[in-house]
Order: C-alpha cells, then sequence, then structure tokens
C-alpha cells in the first residue's frame, strides 16, 4: 500500500491539469474557507452575545447540540434533492455541500465564543466597569481580547471537521480531494484514494498549524494562567459552568 | 407518518445496531485514551504529538477509512469490527487531547495536598486527579458520542445496516420519508447518547452539585 | 471533599455499563435480519445486494425463490460499492448477488470488449475468478443510455448519439465517475462516435444525482439505465446507440462455486427464465415510483410466476 501511495503521490500526471491535486486542493480550500467565513459570521456574532449577556443561552446551546446530531449524509441528500430544481449550473453542486459544511462548523465556533466570554475572570470585567466602559466597550477591550483562546480553540475545531467532511462534495459531484477517493473507489484505484485520504490530513494539519500561528499572532501575550485553560484546545467542548467550578473555585 | 408506521420494525433493527456501531466504539475509544492521554499529561514532550498526532486521525475521511481497513486489519469485509475499529478510531482521536487537558485542569493545591495526605502517584491520579477530570473528559466524550453517530452512517457502504441505510434509499428513490425518518432517528439517538452521558457525569461527580447548593 | 472514594475503577466501570447496557437491550444488535427461521449462513445461501432498489429487489426475488425450494437464506442487502461486495463474495460473508454481465466482465477484465449480450457474458464466464461463477443470464437487461431532456433533444434535433455529432461541443454531460477514463464513457464517445463534451461532471452510475441534474438543467445529457421508470416520468428520452458503444448489461446471478447445487441453480435459471426488461422495469417502477417495499414487490412477482 505504501510504495503505491508513493508512486500516485510522484507521478506528475497526478499534479497537472483540472484533475490533479493542485487543482483539487484549491477546490477543496476554497470550500472550506467559504465554509468556515459563514459559519464564524454568524456564530460568533451569537456567541459573543450569548456569553455577554447570559441570555439565550439554554435555547442556542440545545439548538448547536441539535446541529451537531444532524447526520452529514442524510443532511446532504435532502438538500440535494430540495435544492437542485431550485439552482442553476455549479451552484446547484456547490450550495448543497456549503450548507452541509456550515451547520458542521457553527456549534463549536459558536461553543468556543460563548464559553470564551463567559470563562473570562469577573475581576477583569468589573475593573472594566469601574473604570466607566459601557457594556459595548467591555465587550470589544476586555471580552474578547480575553476569549480569543477559545474562540481559536473552536475555530480550529470546527477547521478539523470541515476539512475531513468537504471530502462528501465529491459524492454529490463537485470537486475537492474528495474526487480522489470517489474516483479512486470507482475504479479500484485504492493508491489514489489513500493518497486522497493523506492529502486531507496534511490538509488539516497544515490549517491547524497555520490558524494556531495566527493566534500566537493575535492573543494577548499576558493572558495566561487562569483565566485560559492550559493546553489552548479543549477541543469545541461546552464547558459545563459547574464544571469550571473544578480550576475557579472562587466563583 | 404512515411510511414510518409500516416501517417500525426497521427503523428499531437499524437504531439498534446503530447504537452499537456507535456506543461500543465510544466505551471502547475512552478506554485507550484515558492511558494515551495521561502519558500525554505526565510526560510533557509528548503532549504535543500525542494531542496532535492522534487528532489527525480523526481527518481521515470515514469513506477511505472504512474500504481502506478491512485490507489492512484483514478482517472479512462485511464483518462489523471494521466499523467498530474505524469508530474507535476517532474517538480516541476526539478524546485524548481531551483527557490530557481534563488532567491538566486539577489546580496544583489540590494535588499538593492530596500529596501531603500521603497520597502515592497511582493513588492520586485514581482517587483525584481522574475524578476531577471527569466533566472535562465528559464534554469531551458528548462530542465524540454525537460525532459518532453522525459518521456510523456512512458505513453504508460496507453493507452494514444501519440507519444510514434510510439516507441512500430516500436519496435512490427521491423519496423523503425515510430521509426523515434517519436523521430524525440519528438526532434522536445522538440525544439519547448524550443525556446517558450526562446522568454518568453527574453521578459520578457529586461534589459539583453539593458545591452549587452552596453557593 | 469525598473524592478519596471515588476511584477509576468505579467511574469507567459505571460509564462502561451504562453504554454497554444501551448497547445490547437489544439481544445481538449485529445478527442481520434474517426471512428464514434458521438464519445461519452455515447450511443455507446468504443473499447480498448492491445499494440500489434494482439490486435490493433481484436480491430478494432470488432469496425468494430459494426458499420456496426448501433453501436456508440469510439476507445482507445494500452493500455500498461493488468494490466492497465482491471481496465480500470472495471471502464468505455472502454467496450470491445479482449483477449484471457488461459491468461485472469490466470489474474482472479492464480490458472487456464484448459488447453485443452473448459475447459479454462468454467474456465474463471467462473472466470471473475460479472460486466464483454466474448462472444463466436473463433476457432483462438494464443497460446504461445517454438520457436528454425530450425538449433538449427535439430542440437539437437528436435521436441517437450520433446525431450529437456537431452539437456535443456545447452540452454538459453527467456520469459516474468512472467515465472520465473509461471506454464506457467520456474517452468512448470520442474515439467511438468522434464527440467531444464542453465539461464532463463526474456524478453517479444512474442514479438519484444525475436524474436529479439532468431534471433541473445543471447537465444536458447522463447515465441513466434504460429500466429506470424515472425515463418516462419526467419527460426524458434515451438516445440510440448505434454503434453499440454500451456493452450488454444483463441480469446473471453471480454466486460462489463450493455453495452453488442444483437446486440452487435451478430455482435461479428458473427466475431468470421469467425475467425480460419490460417485466423488471415494471417491478422496477413499483418499487421506486410507487414507494413499495422491494421484498413485497418481489413476493408478487414470485407468486405470480409460480416460482416462491
Amino acid at each position: 500500500m505504501i510504495p503505491g501511495i508513493i508512486d500516485w503521490l510522484t507521478d506528475p500526471a497526478n499534479w497537472s491539469g483540472p484533475d490533479g491535486v493542485p487543482a483539487h486542493l484549491f477546490e477543496h480550500i476554497w470550500y472550506c474557507a467559504l465554509a468556515l467565513l459563514v459559519a464564524a459570521a454568524v456564530a460568533i456574532p451569537v456567541g459573543l452575545a450569548i456569553g455577554h449577556t447570559g441570555r439565550g443561552r439554554f435555547l442556542a446551546v440545545n439548538l448547536a447540540g441539535a446541529a451537531r446530531a444532524i447526520p452529514s449524509l442524510g443532511l446532504l441528500f435532502v438538500l440535494v434533492l430540495w435544492l437542485f430544481p431550485k439552482l442553476t449550473g455549479d451552484s446547484a453542486f456547490l450550495v448543497p455541500t456549503l450548507i452541509v459544511l456550515v451547520v458542521l462548523a457553527i456549534p463549536p465556533i459558536m461553543a468556543g465564543a460563548y464559553a470564551g466570554v463567559e470563562g473570562v475572570d469577573p475581576a477583569a470585567r468589573d475593573a472594566a466597569l469601574g473604570m466607566g466602559m459601557t457594556g459595548g466597550q467591555v465587550l470589544r477591550k476586555v471580552e474578547v481580547p480575553c476569549a480569543l483562546p477559545l474562540i481559536f480553540s473552536g475555530l480550529r475545531s470546527a477547521t478539523l471537521q470541515v476539512v475531513g467532511t468537504a471530502t462528501i462534495a465529491a459524492v454529490v459531484g463537485t470537486g475537492g480531494l474528495g474526487r480522489f477517493l470517489i474516483d479512486g473507489q470507482k475504479v479500484q484505484d485504492f493508491p489514489q484514494m489513500a493518497s486522497g485520504a493523506l492529502l486531507v490530513a496534511l490538509l488539516a494539519l497544515g490549517l491547524d498549524l497555520l490558524l494556531a500561528l495566527v493566534q500566537r499572532g493575535v492573543v494577548s501575550p499576558g493572558l495566561t494562567g487562569r483565566t485560559v485553560r492550559r493546553g489552548n484546545t479543549p477541543v469545541d467542548v461546552e464547558i459545563d459552568p459547574a464544571g469550571r467550578t473544578v480550576d475557579a473555585p472562587a466563583r | 407518518m404512515t411510511w414510518f408506521i409500516d416501517h417500525l420494525d426497521d427503523v428499531q433493527a437499524r437504531t439498534l445496531q446503530h447504537v452499537y456501531l456507535a456506543g461500543l466504539p465510544l466505551v471502547l475509544g475512552l478506554l485507550i485514551a484515558l492511558p494515551l492521554g495521561w502519558l500525554a499529561r505526565r510526560y510533557k514532550p509528548l503532549y504535543a504529538p500525542f494531542t496532535a498526532g492522534f487528532g489527525l486521525l480523526y481527518t481521515i475521511p470515514s469513506l477511505a477509512l472504512f474500504v481502506l481497513l478491512p485490507g489492512l486489519l484483514g478482517t472479512k469485509i462485511l464483518d462489523p469490527v471494521n466499523v467498530v475499529v474505524g469508530m474507535t478510531l476517532y474517538t480516541v482521536a476526539l478524546l485524548v487531547r481531551t483527557v490530557a487537558d481534563g488532567l491538566g485542569a486539577v489546580p496544583e493545591d489540590v494535588q499538593q495536598a492530596a500529596t501531603a495526605m500521603g497520597y502515592t502517584r497511582v493513588k492520586r491520579f485514581f482517587a483525584i486527579e481522574l475524578p476531577l477530570a471527569v466533566p472535562v473528559i465528559s464534554a469531551g466524550l458528548r462530542v465524540a458520542a454525537v460525532s459518532n453517530v453522525s459518521i456510523v452512517s456512512v458505513a453504508a457502504v460496507l453493507g452494514i445496516p444501519q440507519l444510514g441505510l434510510f439516507f441512500t434509499d430516500g436519496f435512490a428513490r427521491a423519496f423523503y420519508d425515510p430521509l426523515v425518518v434517519g436523521i430524525i432517528a440519528c438526532v434522536v439517538l445522538a440525544l439519547f447518547f448524550d443525556a446517558v452521558i450526562v446522568l454518568a457525569t453527574r453521578a459520578l461527580t457529586p461534589w459539583l452539585r453539593a458545591t452549587g447548593a452552596r453557593s | 471533599m469525598k473524592l478519596s472514594r471515588i476511584t477509576l475503577t468505579i467511574a469507567t466501570a459505571a460509564a462502561l455499563m451504562t453504554t454497554a447496557a444501551c448497547g445490547n437491550s437489544g439481544g445481538d444488535p449485529l445478527s442481520t435480519k434474517s426471512s428464514s427461521s434458521g438464519g445461519s449462513a452455515a447450511g443455507g445461501v446468504t443473499v447480498g445486494s448492491a445499494d440500489f432498489p434494482e439490486s435490493a429487489l433481484l436480491a430478494e426475488i432470488y432469496a425468494g425463490a430459494l426458499e420456496a425450494k426448501g433453501v436456508k437464506v440469510t439476507k445482507k442487502l445494500n452493500i455500498g460499492a461493488r468494490e466492497v461486495y465482491i471481496p465480500a463474495l470472495q471471502d464468505g460473508s455472502i454467496d450470491l448477488i445479482p449483477e449484471y454481465t457488461g459491468v461485472l466482465a469490466q470489474y474482472f477484465d479492464k480490458n472487456a470488449k464484448a459488447t453485443d449480450a452473448d459475447g459479454v457474458y462468454t467474456e465474463l464466464k471467462a473472466a470471473v475468478p475460479a472460486t466464483l461463477t454466474v448462472l444463466d443470464k436473463s433476457a432483462a437487461e438494464d443497460k446504461d443510455a445517454l438520457v436528454m431532456k425530450k425538449s433538449k433533444a427535439d430542440e437539437l434535433g437528436v435521436k441517437s448519439i450520433a446525431d450529437l455529432q456537431g452539437k456535443s461541443k456545447d452540452l454538459v454531460v453527467g456520469g459516474p465517475p468512472e467515465w472520465k477514463t473509461r471506454l464506457t464513457g467520456i474517452p468512448g464517445f470520442k474515439k467511438i462516435y468522434g464527440l467531444e463534451f464542453k465539461q464532463f461532471r463526474p456524478l453517479d452510475a444512474g442514479g438519484p444525482l444525475t436524474l436529479q441534474a439532468l431534471k433541473s438543467g445543471q447537465i444536458d445529457a447522463g447515465d441513466l439505465f434504460t429500466t429506470d421508470p424515472s425515463i418516462a416520468a419526467n419527460d426524458l428520452v434515451a438516445l440510440e446507440d448505434p454503434k453499440n458503444m454500451y456493452a450488454a448489461q444483463n441480469v446473471v446471478p453471480l454466486i460462489t462455486k463450493s455453495k452453488s447445487n442444483p437446486t440452487i441453480e435451478g430455482a435461479l435459471n428458473a427466475v431468470s427464465a421469467k425475467l425480460d426488461t419490460a417485466t423488471l422495469a415494471a417491478l422496477v417502477k413499483e418499487v421506486v415510483a410507487d414507494k413499495k417495499d422491494a421484498d413485497v414487490v418481489a413476493k408478487e412477482f414470485l407468486s405470480k410466476n409460480n416460482l416462491g
């Protein structure tokens, strides 16, 4: 199997043209970026608002939980049946996939955003209010910067899931790295399949490193210790407020 | 609705298989992730490679994994073991980091107190670090449970009957009834797993409720 | 704090119990629904199928016919890919599956060339691995066809694939991913008919995706199967294939040699003798268009023909 993968990956024929690695890699990144952008545009504001006001938490958590539970394959099939007649051209293939990816990405990003804001040291919040900041200023200048590590944690977790799941785009006739999986399977070219899987994993690793670098650049170096959980990615866990008493008994 | 009632047998049988294929790997994955997470926490240099490395397993596309796994394991191709192994890998991928971070979340002063009380390292782990990590681990387990339920539906490729069959069947006949029934069954199942984990966590962490009552 | 009393053993054991208990509450969840009382594959035959309606229907028909002759049958239907169920036949997970002569010959022999029914069948018999065998082929054929909207075909004045000459460059064509490289697909259109298309869209083999894309105009022409009731139901038309680019696709039982015996062969050959394209198309229509269950349709067919 491994020599087969090496042969496939080093064959120049697989690296050019509309069916080559660069083309499908680019498509894959494009779908993922688009989905993550849309998901973040929805989930981060909502998450911040929930964290800041403490309102709508119950509803949002449960909606997100249910969204997480929707099986991607089933949702994709329903969307294709429903949307194909309504859309034309390439968008008919792209939109169902994108919706599936957005639904997948929203819960972890939102969880990161509200858990991040909720987890801000109340003392810091009180200090900011005491200095005369308005609610909006507190959010912008204190809560968001302090919440960044968990926001990034949510984003990174969403990225991993989206990059892996974007392969199902190929099931419904779109491009991306999933093409190598499906096309390989249909002609029993298992090295092609395995190479495709490997490329997906490498892409996920690369994007995660990239986000880690961005995170390092953006997050204030002063944010260490108690406000930030060590090992900055506790996955997209919905941290139970009760659970937080474990490391913040002062509350 | 009529379709659902007429096919109650199928729904029930496939749901049970789905429970098995998603649930067993959850238990196995937790058992494997516990020592790995502990190692990653205990030996600092292992943390990054372990959490990142095992996390990468999660990005292997399920379709590829399910088709290629029998060849790698040497198992019979329709053997449900293939799905169980694949799902266990995904569970481990999600849980190693959670376990490591959960164990790391135990405050230093608590650990020191335990040491001062004469706890050995082993006893400290089982009696203090692990129980205190339960809430974080449980949160990770909830994510894994829901994710497993969704991914198992791809196992239709391997001809293992489970709720995913409703998707392929409904899609093939442009028939919404099985599709919708399948999706609802998956969501209900995921919420059921979630509830079980939440209840188990509650039973395992009685001190959390005690604290809550006092404050 | 009473933490010291809580130990890992209790913790994990409890978690284990809870989850394991849920997992097993229904007895053995992995025993596949079996239509006969025994259910074990030991003395009987395990019938498999691919995961499209016609295949599951044919498998139900085979299963019913065998049971009528007293053969113990277990069913493992809806296996998602040929790359899975052929190895499953070879490793004994299943023993029998309905197949199509053309694609199967192509699967075992990438250089298979014949396109007429008998030629394909002969090639197939030679190509099948030693442990497997195909029984009599039926007259029922479910063949690939290049399908267009009737309105589009009329507009272009096209009745056969050959008529697309000079028009194909503006058309988007959809088909299974393997069309990209196989002579049954894009290379074949070029070599056999001299046609080049504007774009090829990898979809599925005569499946729902191709149908939806055709109906809603994402593709101009696509690969559907001739028994598909959706062709007539959606005002689509299958283009003629005067140069026989598509190989014959007769329905044929593929069975493990060691599991086969005269009773089984007799029962299956009797089924094949009763199946022709029109009958098969009518049966598929009941499943796909009328949303009946495959096992119900299979039973009706068997009892009507005194086979089960």
